[in-house]
């Protein structure tokens, strides 16, 4: 990168963009990324009440007991994290 | 002999042979060796500066565009380059107030900071000190100065008497004209001629530093001799010196003087246009009556149209107020006229150059030398010294004028480029600063200055913090300053500030920050303000009249502020003596000054003063300020006037028959104002006034204004005619007789001949509507918003009045021109068209002109094309098929440009199409704009992210997530850095959306990715 880039918009948008929760960057593993997929779409169903209303009736539970169950998962949405290979 | 002597008889003989040897002749060129023909002719001599100046069309796209009106886009208009500015701040503009200020603002600058008043209500009942300006000294002052103004005018009208007699004698031998004096004001005129011609015409009595040659006014023991002692003249400097009517006696006397018309004066110079102007201005012989009192009427006949002085002046305070106010005090169009910002920096420099090289007298030359061994000698005789040094420095060197390489005298106070560190954190000094600040640099020891003086230090370093400091450093400043008002006093504050203020070169940010210092130290100070009224109001009335909105509410704030603290009475003592100042600037900026007094403390209690003032025996100038206060307290506080509106108009009806046109002018338009400003109720308040009207007749009224409709101000001649046709309409034709009825057709007919060749112009022009077109591109580039605005309009307007074709045809040609501002503009101009009459009139011949193998005629028509899709938003449904083919091939072409102005016209097309059914088009050009993901350039790999952003909104983020994918994990880590790049900003955008378009992840030994949630169903 040359030095008159380093402050133009495009270097810092990477910059801008790793403020957000959940966005990635080139040494991601596969397993960060499935959480924070996973965790999105747990976010996604917990926030539209017709998807969680949709779950309850499939697997026969109260909405409420969805949406607990959905946030417990996103603790540890994946398991562990597995033992990384550079270590 | 001394052996001194024989000493210095050796080294003058010696120092002769030198002389000899350089003299100019002595030095001879090989001229076959060196001959005429420079031998670095044909070399570059400029290594550019960067290197992407090919690429500075993609300049252009760096500032995000967004729709906000179907006009051109915000950002085009404010980034439009724009010619004009030759300093180093490229485009930007001139941020000093002096340079968007015309000369009348200017003006601000010929008054003086006065000295401090008496404070009555301090003292009590003690006498005044002497030496204190009372009220009564300033008022004398006042009359003094009108005195010594009738007088010269007095003078000057015989003299002129006296001139056309002698004129008059020797007709015959007038043709050889006298030479024609120069300009006073000239700053690189020799004092010494200039001293001669004043002792001619004689009249440097009213200039503080005038030479020797005593003109016979200082003969009469005239008691303006005083008024020149007080310290407010000896504080003037040459060149900024009020100009008084004295100056302008004299030019006015000589045969060819000055040559500037009193009427064609402040509203047509502008301030780059000046020099030129006033320089060429030829003496009409109307000039040499005596202007000052000339009225309106002749005024406004002289800057016809619209270009009346008061509306170019008080845009938006006064739309009506003051026309006939304008009227230019004649000393001040004299010298004022021609100097530019620039001269003002150069009269600055050279004095202060001149300060620091004033020749070192005999005494200060024995204190530096040791006594023993130095002779004094003669000078030779043929030396003459240079008295101004800096001329000396100023001016450039003649090769031959110069015959001897003069050392450099060292010069200890001499600033050079290096600016001094500044010591104890102090921020960074302007070189103008210098002049105020510069006693900070002396690196004293604070603990030996004397209290007062490490007061003033404190003072000045506070000041310099909040003009140039960080915003920090300012608001610790600011706080300080009011913290501490009281135990730095009024004096050393004031005495600091308001000279900061007439700072020619000040910014409006540095203005902002003073005046905001003043408030804030007002507050604190209350009453020990008094002495100070004047001083703060000669810095801070300027404000009212200036042209930013911010600033005339700033000024008001502070003078009414300033009036609370200080009380009604000082108010007025300090004011009154400027009501019938000669100089209308000053009068003009009192009564808005007063107005606001006036809405500060009440209308009540200034109501016995105006009634005083608008009765005023002695000066048609007290009447006419006061009346004129009436209408700006009207203008000010709007309907707030009502229940003051008897008073008020019973304060100034008389005004109407007043013997002097301009008060009476004053009068009607104060009338108008308080009417305005009470409507709709309060009109029996008016009855006075009006009741005089109802008796009248017809043809009393119309008698009288009918010869006013051969006035050459075209909106005058207008609200006549008006007026006429509403009399005749209410009270009927039949009174008036066959001499009117004649003379009012004859008018009327000549008026419609006028109407004829009018109408005639506007077929030609319309003709010509076609041929304006490209020189309107240029006002595209002006400095001023509105302009640029108005410009777009009238492309939209001409276009729609005659038809695209050849309007864009000229405009094609012009995409072909060199210099990249007018392409720019004209890519704006086409798009306007297309908007204007439809696209479909516009895109066949734009993307004809694609096939047009010129790179700049290219890219001219993609910016076109990019313009246009922004502009015409979702209307762009109907053309995206017609021109993906010409997209698909600038996306693939070689030149960088190509692609990076197609894909911001992609994503124009992509934002304006969201939802239109438009997917498959998109799709297809978003496959030619992937591959470009990778770019560097800035610009480039903006306008392709930007086109992805565009695709996102109008695809969904589903589709570009699968761009994405065959990337975030690929093996190059190049290639991933770019892919989550875009995969972030797709997060961002649409992360919900994203949820039911991941991939399926295998789950990996205890780590379970996949997510069964989204395959149940019932």
């Amino acid at each position: 990168m040359q030095a008159s880039d380093r402050f133009n918009i495009n270097s810092q948008l990477e910059h801008l963009q790793a403020k957000y929760v959940g966005t990635g960057h080139a040494d991601m593993s596969r397993f960060e990324w499935a959480v924070n997929i996973q965790r999105d779409s747990y976010a996604s169903y917990v926030g539209h009440y017709p998807m969680l209303a949709y779950f309850a009736i499939a697997e026969n539970e109260s909405i409420g007991r969805e949406r607990y169950n959905f946030m417990q998962k996103m603790l540890l949405p994946c398991g562990l994290p597995p033992e990384r290979e550079d270590d | 002999m001394d052996p001194v002597d024989l000493e210095i008889a050796k080294t003058q003989e010696e120092r002769k042979k030198m002389e000899a040897a350089l003299a100019p002749d002595s030095i001879t060129f090989d001229t076959e060796l060196y001959d005429g023909n420079n031998r670095f002719q044909g070399y570059n001599r400029e290594i550019p500066a960067n290197d992407d100046e090919e690429n500075a069309d993609a300049m252009n796209n760096e500032v995000a565009r967004k729709l906000a009106s179907f006009t051109a886009p915000k950002s085009l208009l404010n980034d439009m380059p724009r010619g004009g500015d030759d300093d180093s701040l490229g485009f930007k503009k001139s941020q000093k107030i002096i340079d968007r200020e015309d000369d009348y603002r200017r003006r601000r600058l010929n008054q003086v900071i006065s000295p401090e008043r008496h404070d009555a209500f301090a003292s009590g009942d003690k006498t005044p000190k002497p030496e204190t300006r009372t009220y009564a000294d300033v008022m004398r002052e006042a009359a003094l100065k009108r005195e010594k103004e009738e007088t010269l005018k007095a003078i000057a009208r015989k003299k002129k008497e006296e001139e056309e007699n002698k004129a008059a004698g020797k007709d015959k031998e007038a043709i050889a004209a006298p030479p024609s004096q120069k300009r006073r004001n000239r700053w690189d005129q020799s004092q010494d001629d200039a001293g001669a011609k004043k002792s001619k015409t004689g009249s440097d009595w009213d200039m503080p530093d005038s030479t020797p040659g005593i003109g016979r006014w200082d003969a009469t023991p005239t008691p303006g001799r005083i008024g020149d002692a007080t310290p407010s003249m000896s504080k003037k400097n040459r060149w900024d010196e009020t100009p008084t009517p004295g100056r302008l006696a004299d030019s006015d006397a000589t045969p060819a003087g000055g040559g500037v018309t009193p009427g064609a004066t402040p509203a047509g110079m502008a301030w780059d246009a000046t020099p030129k102007l006033s320089g060429l201005a030829t003496p009409t012989p109307k000039r040499q009556r005596s202007r000052w009192d000339e009225t309106p009427a002749t005024m406004g006949s002289a800057t016809p149209g619209g270009a009346t002085p008061a509306a170019a002046y008080t845009p938006g305070v006064t739309p009506v107020g003051g026309v006939e106010l304008a009227t230019p005090t004649p000393g001040a169009v004299n010298l004022r006229g021609a100097i530019t910002p620039e001269q003002y920096n150069l009269l600055r420099w050279e004095k202060d150059i001149e300060d620091r090289n004033r020749p070192l007298t005999d005494e200060e030359l024995d204190t530096m030398f040791p006594q023993e061994g130095y002779k004094i000698l003669e000078p030779p005789a043929n030396y003459v010294p240079i008295r101004t040094p800096a001329r000396k420095l100023l001016a450039t060197p003649t090769p031959l004028g110069t015959p001897l390489y003069a050392i450099p005298e060292e010069n200890r106070g001499q600033q050079f480029d290096v600016p001094k560190e500044m010591p104890g954190g102090l921020p960074f000094m302007k070189p103008e600063d210098y002049q105020y600040f510069g006693a900070l640099l002396n690196e004293e020891d604070e603990e030996e200055l004397s209290p007062d003086e490490q007061k003033e230090r404190k003072i000045m370093k506070l000041l310099l913090k909040v003009k140039n400091g960080t915003p920090p450093q300012r608001k610790t400043a600011l706080r300080q300053l009011t913290d501490k008002a009281r135990e730095f006093g009024a004096g050393p504050l004031f005495n600091r500030i308001l000279p900061l203020l007439m700072q020619p070169t000040l910014e409006d940010q540095e203005r902002h920050l003073l005046v905001k210092v003043i408030d804030r130290v007002l507050y604190k100070l209350d009453e020990l303000v008094r002495p100070y009224v004047h001083k703060i109001l000669v810095v801070i009335e300027p404000l009212l009249i200036d042209e930013d909105y911010y600033a005339r509410v700033e000024g008001r704030e502070i003078i009414s502020n300033l009036s609370k603290a200080a009380g009604l009475a000082t108010m007025i003592a300090a004011m009154r003596p400027d009501i019938d100042n000669i100089d209308e600037y000053v009068r003009n900026t009192t009564a808005r000054a007063f107005s606001v007094v006036a809405s500060a403390l009440g209308i009540p209690a200034l109501l016995p003063f105006l009634k005083a003032v608008c009765q005023s025996k002695k000066s048609w100038q007290a009447r006419h300020t006061g009346i004129k206060i009436v209408q700006q307290i009207a203008i000010l506080i709007g309907c707030a006037v009502l229940p003051h509106l008897r008073s008020l108009v019973e304060i100034i009806e008389h005004g109407l028959n007043d013997e002097n046109q301009k008060v009476r002018t004053i009068t009607a338009l104060s009338l108008a104002a308080l009417a305005e400003a009470a409507a709709p109720y309060g009109i029996e308040s008016f009855d006075s006034v009006l009741k005089p009207l109802w008796k009248v007749g017809v043809p009393d009224i119309v008698a009288r204004i009918v010869e006013d409709l051969k006035d050459e101000s075209e909106p005058y001649r207008r609200m006549v005619m008006e007026t006429i046709e509403k009399v005749v309409e209410n009270l009927g034709a039949s009174d008036i007789d066959s001499r009117l009825e004649e003379l009012l057709i004859d008018v009327v007919m000549k008026q419609c001949q006028e109407e004829q060749l009018m109408g005639h112009l506007g077929v030609v022009l319309y003709e010509y509507l076609g041929e304006e077109y490209p020189e309107l591109l240029e006002m595209l580039k002006a400095h001023k918003k509105g302009i640029r605005r108005a410009t777009v309009n009238t492309f939209g307007y001409i276009a729609k009045a005659i038809g695209p074709q050849d309007v864009l045809a000229t405009l094609l040609n012009n995409l072909k021109v060199q210099e990249r501002q007018n392409r720019v503009c004209t890519t704006v101009a086409i798009a306007i068209v297309a908007e204007t009459c439809s696209p479909f009139t516009v895109l066949p011949a734009l993307m004809n002109e694609y096939r047009v193998p010129e790179l700049n005629v290219q890219n001219g028509v993609l910016k076109s094309l990019s313009f246009l899709f922004e502009y015409i938003g979702e209307m762009g449904k109907d053309y995206i098929y017609a021109v993906t083919p010409l997209l698909e091939d600038a996306l693939m072409d070689r030149d960088l440009v190509h692609r990076q102005t197609a894909a911001s016209a992609v994503k124009h097309m992509a934002l304006g199409v969201a939802g239109l059914g438009c997917e498959d088009a998109l799709v297809h050009l978003l496959n030619y704009v992937w591959p470009n993901i990778f770019e560097t350039s800035p610009h480039v790999i903006n306008a392709v992210m930007e086109a992805i952003e565009g695709m996102r909104v109008a695809l969904g983020a589903a589709v570009v997530l699968n761009y994405c994918l065959q990337g975030l994990f690929h093996p190059a880590r190049k290639v991933r850095e770019v892919y989550w790049k875009i995969y972030n900003s797709l997060y961002i955008g649409a992360q919900d959306a994203l949820v039911a378009a991941y991939p399926v992840l295998e789950d990996e030994g205890d780590n379970v990715y996949s997510r069964p949630e989204l395959t149940m169903f019932i």
